[in-house]
């Protein structure tokens, strides 16, 4: 009782949050016992019947489940690796620029994407990526047939990953610049006296000091692993590419809020937050073990 | 010095001409948007605009200001970033003081920081949360704008890690003035606390003014949907049933000109904003990311 006296004004301060995260993330999550009934919205999840691991069976016997799968995996491993190394290279790169304008300007002008939604930025795209659009023009001027980016099985993917990586990479920077800003002097300049050239400095003294931050961005990255976006797919995307470009979070609102099937769809929600949630803390414990760290 | 050399010159120009060429491919896009919206609707069709407006001409953007469900839903998206982005702030600010104290002065902090990460690591998804949206009655609702991206807990870890910076001897002589806990917050850390506050301020408005999906989902009335939304739909659907079924202003939605000019319309808050906040989220990401 005597902590309580002291702590209440901090339990106070707490409660507003606690109870937007009982309303909208604690009750949701008992919702998942939807997974293991056959859903119908008028019996509500009293009345509903149950039916096991149906829903489960069902996920993994349908050939379009199973692919969507698969296309999340590629497209969000794919995402992971260039979303780290472009933003790796760039950040050594932008760091050579020694004229302090420049550098800042470049660095204004490319985290901007980041800011623009998949809404905005899907608009654009549609049109500029389009058979006769201004990205199709000037490869025709350079003699390639025109491609059709967001409507072709064989470029969806492509496209997809592309375009997010152009739209994260210099959000993605920051942190390997401040990292950078945090590499002893010293260190380049004894370099310097022993004669190393440029070349040799970034391959034995600013390479080696990002390492630690790309194990930690990688490896957190790893929870995102049936993540592949649902804002920017669900908005370049169209039937013709469903084969290629269809992920787990886009056929989930298909199957589910399109279609009705309200347990099978809270199967495979339930399916991926499981495996995401085994995942985060898997990266998070590598992450603490690594590189120190830490969260709260 | 090995930038004397004259190696390491030449690589110095095409690495610099790379890199601008690389920040103009960011701005690119938005650049040839902004001309089309500024150009005249023959030469738009045409495909004929580049960077530079053809045939100069304000008719796209008169026309998209004379279509009143526009304006309502620039009207829903201010309302709802102005709301949101308060509650947002003031949840996150309340709750990062109390989990920014050590274990030993406040013993529930371990609990309540694992309610966060287990809300953050886990989630129901969408269906069960669309039923439990239906159930507390926020379909339809302005609130379901609102409500239920309150509390982010990426935004409280960045808030509670800037109070754990700050020197705990001004808290404690706050606390021996007689100031309890409340009064420390908010006039001691809440003045010091501006370029954070500007941090999480920046981020939850471009949360609000970038969401589309919950006015999609949970809004069943076009008429209330926020601009994201309504972008959403006219623009990458190219829905013209969710607007009234005037011909005019069917054929007014679907000019490409008129599409340019209603996404940079949607573009243009975060165009003017971000640049002078700039220097605040930098550090507010780092700052969130990783820890010495």
């Amino acid at each position: 009782m005597r902590t309580l006296k002291k702590t209440w004004p901090f339990h106070v301060m707490l409660l507003p949050a606690m109870i937007f995260l009982i309303i909208f993330s604690f009750i949701p999550m008992l919702g998942v016992v939807m997974a293991f009934q056959d859903y119908k919205p008028w019996l509500g999840i009293t009345g509903s019947q149950w039916v096991g691991l149906d829903n489960f069976r069902y996920l993994f016997e349908r050939d379009d489940s199973m692919q969507v799968i698969w296309n999340t995996l590629i497209i969000a491993i794919l995402k992971m690796v260039f979303n780290l190394l472009v933003p790796f290279i760039f950040a050594i790169l932008l760091n050579e620029i020694r004229k302090v304008g420049v550098q800042r300007t470049i660095q204004t002008l490319v985290y901007l994407p980041h800011f623009l939604s998949w809404v905005i930025l899907g608009g654009i795209l549609l049109d500029l990526l389009a058979t006769d659009g201004f990205v199709n023009q000037i490869l025709g001027s350079l003699g390639v047939k025109p491609i059709f980016f967001l409507g072709d099985n064989n470029w969806f993917r492509f496209t997809v990953i592309l375009t997010d990586v152009w739209k994260e990479f210099g959000y993605n920077t920051i942190i390997f610049l401040a990292a950078l800003a945090g590499i002893n002097p010293s260190l380049y300049e004894a370099a310097e006296v022993d004669g190393a050239t440029r070349w040799k400095q970034t391959l034995f003294i600013t390479m080696p000091s990002l390492i630690p931050m790309a194990v930690v961005v990688g490896t957190l990255a790893l929870g995102n692993v049936l993540n592949a976006g649902f804002d920017q797919i669900f908005n370049l995307y169209n039937p013709l590419v469903y084969q290629k470009g269809d992920i787990i979070d886009t056929f989930v609102y298909r199957t589910a809020i399109l279609n009705g099937e309200m347990g099978f769809g809270t199967a495979i929600g339930l399916f991926k937050s499981a495996i995401s949630m085994v995942l985060i803390l898997v990266s998070y414990r590598l992450a603490k073990k690594w590189a120190g760290y830490r969260i709260f | 010095m090995y930038y004397k050399t004259r190696g390491y010159r030449i690589f110095n120009v095409f690495n610099t001409c790379f890199l601008i060429l690389l920040a103009l491919m960011c701005i690119v896009p938005l650049v040839h948007v902004l001309a089309v919206s500024f150009s005249a609707k023959s030469a738009a069709d045409a495909n004929l605009v580049g960077l530079w407006p053809k045939q100069f001409s304000l008719e796209a953007y008169k026309k998209t200001i004379d279509n009143p469900v526009f304006l309502h839903s620039i009207w829903v998206s201010v309302k709802r970033t102005v709301i949101g982005t308060a509650l947002t702030l003031i949840i996150t600010f309340l709750a990062a003081y109390p989990l920014s104290k050590e274990n030993s002065v406040f013993k529930g902090r371990n609990v309540y920081s694992w309610l966060f990460v287990f809300s953050m690591v886990f989630n129901g998804g969408l269906i069960p949360f669309y039923i439990v949206i239906q159930k507390v009655g926020l379909m339809d609702s302005f609130w379901v704008l609102v409500l239920p991206g309150a509390v982010n807990t990426f935004l409280v870890i960045l808030m509670l890690n800037f109070f754990r910076g700050i020197p705990k001897e001004l808290e404690e002589a706050s606390l021996i003035d007689g100031a309890g806990h409340f009064r420390t917050l908010f006039s001691i850390f809440l003045p010091i606390s501006l370029p954070s506050i500007a941090t999480i301020a920046l981020f939850s408005m471009v949360f609000h003014w970038n969401s589309w999906f919950d006015g999609l989902l949970y809004m069943n009335n076009s008429k209330q949907f926020p601009l994201a939304t309504f972008l959403q739909t006219v623009i990458i659907q190219r829905d013209m049933s969710s607007m009234s079924v005037n011909p005019k202003e069917m054929e007014l939605i679907s000019q490409t000109t008129v599409r340019a000019a209603q996404i940079f319309i949607g573009a243009a808050p975060i165009l003017m904003v971000y640049p002078f906040l700039q220097k605040y989220f930098v550090k507010g990401m780092t700052l969130g990311s990783v820890k010495e």
